[in-house]
């Protein structure tokens, strides 16, 4: 582990060492083939890690959680369209965790360029250090890589499982491959008879993969159209099988409740408790307690009648003294300086400062389906049936707690409802695998309550930022930020491969030094706030903050400019990146956007580049009686590539009302260690009376593919303050909003 | 403790203290797992059934008190004979995580049962309780008028 750690620390440090990471280990561990971990029963055969093929048919491995991305369904369709599969006869599993499933462009990600300016070199290199995803096992779903990840690797699957299927067809017809071509799952022979995969794949399975050429885009039948989803049917009917769903032989069901100041227990009294109806065990988690019953109520209603004291808490008490200590780190050294373009500290002759200080609070994840696992434990074997985003960390970390090797340790990786970051975690996996092994032999289903869900999340930190810019002859001509937070990644990685990368934090200043304006004086300054709160990842990580940060001060220079806000963007990105600059025109023409709105009604505007994708929204608000409604959103977004416009249209709309839910009226808060905000009426995120008429259009003017699953989030909460400026002429540079206005419900 | 329920037109003895809600007898004692729990205080509708077809939070009925004939999301339709809600909700591919969506067609199937073609304040004053947290309320609602449209 140490000389992983060693290599580790370099690769999230500093980024282009990850490739002399891959020389410590040596070119030949890196480049060899993963194994595959598909173990083929009787009658089916698997011609690689994610094709498997029975007499019934293929089944496609998309070893990326679904937690309603809608990555499954797309992912099943870059290896179908290769495959030449009939769509609807595609049947898709998540698999088992394993290392031939690792992402091979997240650590990429590590780089600290900005992204839109990448040379074609750097390009090269994250591609190198994404590989070191597979040295790390590192399935994980999250940073909006999935399609990034899969474009071409698994559209070369496809395509070299077509390939050994119609070597294997030509050997038994004895005639050349190029005789033959395939349609709906069948290889067609020179007279038109069709041999379906099924029949092949024994004999295709021996084939060594040829050379493939992946087709072009013109060729696509799948890609590039909205497909069907996999999941559709189940999820309509009440059949999908969610993790919290699991029912096994046997099975009990288990409540419990942490220490929701994270410290610990002095002592408890569980004698009543274990007298309750339909319990079977009190079990004592060292943490925490639960209790296993017949039923989850009745495990709910004894745990919460157990009388327990708990430890204080490791980080600061109350929410005043965490933002004090996050407002003490704007006076240290900075953590990082991502951007320094000019030279800020000399105003421009003529020009007009601006100063602003913008703040935002905690915030839990508040997945629909609470966190929850099911644990089996024989004193040997351990099996797990939970919804999670990486499997292989959570193997290993259950493996640990139940004191065996990982390869005892069989993961079900299950559809989640909701996870937005929470389930990159897998704290709840741990907590089921203790409660099993209190009751060896039988299945535990261990559900949370939402309200342990609401005080054990792990949460986005609270943020501070303090900018000072200037604007001279109607356009911006500085922009200086720091920005102030606790590191997530420190702490995340620690829980994930367990160390602690010390430098430099990317993702306290990510969506706020990468934006593609073109301003001469132009610097962001990172500080790293020494408080270690639970802290996770939360859709869009640090630009869920940092893009309103930028986007509402962009506002505040277009004010003080005296410049409309839209035309002053495209100037500004026509000669720094073009794929903005076409988003931003894209909403100025759904929206109709002419600078002006009448009396009650205010219209806001934000764009940010997150994720590799450029995106922008117009919100219109209008005054309902002394209340703000929302009544249009129009959302312009550049993937590159789009893969499948109905999906991405509902990731677009759904990042922003999760961005919305937050910056309307969602905030977690500390009085003795423990959040306050125990379930939705404390923490309301939006709904169907809120949603405002929303228009996606979908750009595809870049290059490369990129992210979508968060994009949609960074720029809802700027765009809406903007529009609450454009209303009422009120800046509010705090969040949530509600805490200023009152809005319709 | 044995109370009789009427699920989806059988009955069945649930062997469990009266205080028990109805969306914990149905989860966890008949195993119908299509009835979500969510938040266990009627703040996010992932627990509607029907009773006798008025929508309700069941996490919220304690099963002793249970007055008619419950249906669940298995009972509205099944993957192989969608109630027309259900196939509204694949035409316009609404669920994401899809963890929110059988008590939010629950709750439509009432609505509609109420309201056959109902405007959009209808449909936002009785879907109102029902969080979706990926926010796919534009389709929910598209889905909501195409089924009424279907009647």
């Amino acid at each position: 582990m140490s000389r992983i750690g060693k290599i580790a620390r370099r690769t999230f440090l500093f980024g282009a060492v990850a490739v002399a990471g891959g020389a410590a280990f040596g070119a030949w561990y890196v480049s060899r083939p993963a194994p595959n971990p598909l173990k083929p029963a009787e009658g089916e055969a698997s011609l690689n890690a994610f094709v498997l093929i029975d007499g019934e048919g293929v089944t496609l491995v998309a070893p990326r959680a679904e937690m309603g991305q809608g990555t499954m369904t797309t992912w099943a369709a870059l290896i179908a369209e290769e495959m030449d599969l009939a769509w609807e006869d595609v049947r898709v599993i998540h698999g088992p965790p394993a290392q031939a499933y690792y992402n091979s462009a997240l650590m990429g990600e590590g780089q600290t360029h900005k992204g839109y300016d990448a040379s074609a070199f750097q390009h090269s290199l994250g591609e190198m250090m994404g590989v070191m995803g597979k040295v790390f096992s590192m399935q994980v779903t999250g940073g909006s890589t999935a399609m990034k990840d899969g474009y071409e690797r698994m559209r070369a699957t496809g395509a070299a499982a077509r390939e050994m299927l119609k070597t294997a067809a030509a050997k038994r017809l004895n005639v050349g491959v190029v005789e033959l071509r395939t349609e709906n799952g069948a290889v067609i022979g020179p007279d038109g008879t069709a041999i379906p995969y099924a029949e092949l794949a024994a004999e295709a399975a021996e084939v060594e993969p040829p050379r493939i050429e992946l087709r072009e885009r013109s060729e696509w039948r799948l890609l590039g159209t909205s497909l069907p989803r996999v999941d559709m049917l189940g999820k309509s009917t009440g059949t999908a099988q969610f993790g919290i769903d699991t029912r096994l032989p046997g099975m009990r069901f288990a409540a419990v409740r942490q220490s929701p100041t994270r410290g610990g227990m002095k002592r408890y009294d569980a004698f009543e408790a274990g007298r309750m109806p339909g319990v079977e065990k009190v079990v004592d988690l060292g943490d925490g307690l639960a209790v296993i019953a017949t039923n989850t109520w009745l495990a709910q209603r004894a745990v919460d009648a157990i009388e327990v004291e708990w430890e204080p808490a490791p980080y600061p008490e109350s929410t005043e003294a965490m933002v004090a200590a996050v407002e003490a780190a704007l006076d240290t050294e900075p953590d990082s300086v991502l951007r320094d373009d000019g030279n800020p500290d000399r105003l421009p002759a003529g020009a007009t400062a601006v100063e602003a200080e913008y703040r935002v609070p905690f915030l839990a994840h508040a997945t629909m389906e609470p966190m929850n696992a099911t644990a089996w434990f024989d004193g040997q074997h351990l099996r797990l049936w939970c919804g999670n985003q990486g499997p292989t960390f959570l193997r290993d970390a259950c493996a640990a707690e139940a004191g065996g090797d990982p390869a005892e340790v069989e993961v079900n990786v299950t559809l989640m409802g909701g996870g937005f970051g929470r389930r990159g975690e897998f704290d709840y996996a741990v907590v089921a695998t203790k409660v099993a092994k209190a009751m060896p032999g039988t299945p535990v289903n261990v559900t949370w309550s939402r309200e342990e869900d609401m005080t054990h999340d792990y949460y986005r930190p609270p943020a501070i930022a303090r900018i000072t810019g200037a604007v001279a002859d109607g356009a911006p001509v500085a922009f200086d930020a720091r920005v102030a937070s606790p590191s997530i990644a420190e702490q995340a990685l620690k829980r994930w491969v367990g160390f602690a990368p010390g430098g430099p934090d990317k993702g306290i200043v990510d969506g706020i030094y990468n934006q593609p304006y073109g301003i001469p004086n132009y610097r962001v300054a990172g500080h790293k706030a020494d408080i270690a709160p639970p802290l996770g990842f939360w859709r869009s990580v640090g630009a869920s903050f940092n893009g309103f940060f930028h986007e509402c001060f962009m506002d505040e220079l277009a004010v003080t400019a005296g410049a409309d806000p839209l035309e002053m963007r495209l100037k500004l990105t026509r000669d720094e990146w073009l794929p903005a600059f076409y988003a931003l025109e894209a909403v100025r023409d759904m929206s109709g956007w002419t600078g002006k709105t009448e009396d009650g009604v205010g219209r806001g505007l934000a764009m940010v580049y997150s994720f590799g994708t450029p995106t922008a929204m117009v919100i219109e608000v209008r005054d309902v009686d002394g209340a703000v409604r929302l009544t249009d959103a129009w959302i312009a977004a550049d993937p590159g590539v789009a893969l499948d416009p109905s999906i991405i249209e509902a990731q677009l709309t759904g990042a922003m009302v999760y961005g919305l839910s937050a910056a309307i009226g969602e905030e977690v808060t500390f009085a003795g260690g423990v959040a306050e905000q125990k379930n939705f009426p404390d923490y309301e995120p939006l709904r169907m009376a809120q949603m405002p008429r929303t228009q996606v259009q979908i750009l595809e003017n870049q290059e490369r593919l990129n992210g979508i699953g968060e994009v949609g989030t960074p720029p809802a909460a700027p765009a809406l303050a903007n529009a609450l400026f454009d209303l009422t002429g009120k800046r509010v540079r705090e969040l949530p909003l509600n805490k200023a206005f009152d809005f319709y419900v | 403790m044995a109370t009789t329920l009427t699920v989806n037109g059988t009955s069945h003895e649930v062997d469990l203290p009266d205080e028990v809600p109805l969306l914990w007898a149905l989860r966890d004692a008949l195993n119908l797992t299509g009835t979500k729990f969510g938040c266990g205080v009627a703040a996010c509708g992932a627990c509607t059934v029907h009773i006798d077809g008025e929508a309700v939070r069941s996490c919220q009925v304690p099963v002793g008190d249970v007055w008619g004939e419950v249906t669940t999301i298995e009972g509205l339709g099944t993957p192989d004979a969608l109630h027309r809600l259900q196939q509204a909700w694949v035409d316009h591919q609404v669920a994401q995580c899809g963890y929110c969506q059988s008590g939010q067609i629950m709750q439509a199937a009432a609505l509609l049962a109420e309201t056959p073609n109902p405007t959009d304040d209808d449909i936002d004053a009785v879907m109102n309780g029902n969080l979706c947290r990926c926010g796919t309320y534009p389709r929910i609602r598209a889905a909501i008028k195409s089924a009424a449209q279907g009647a």
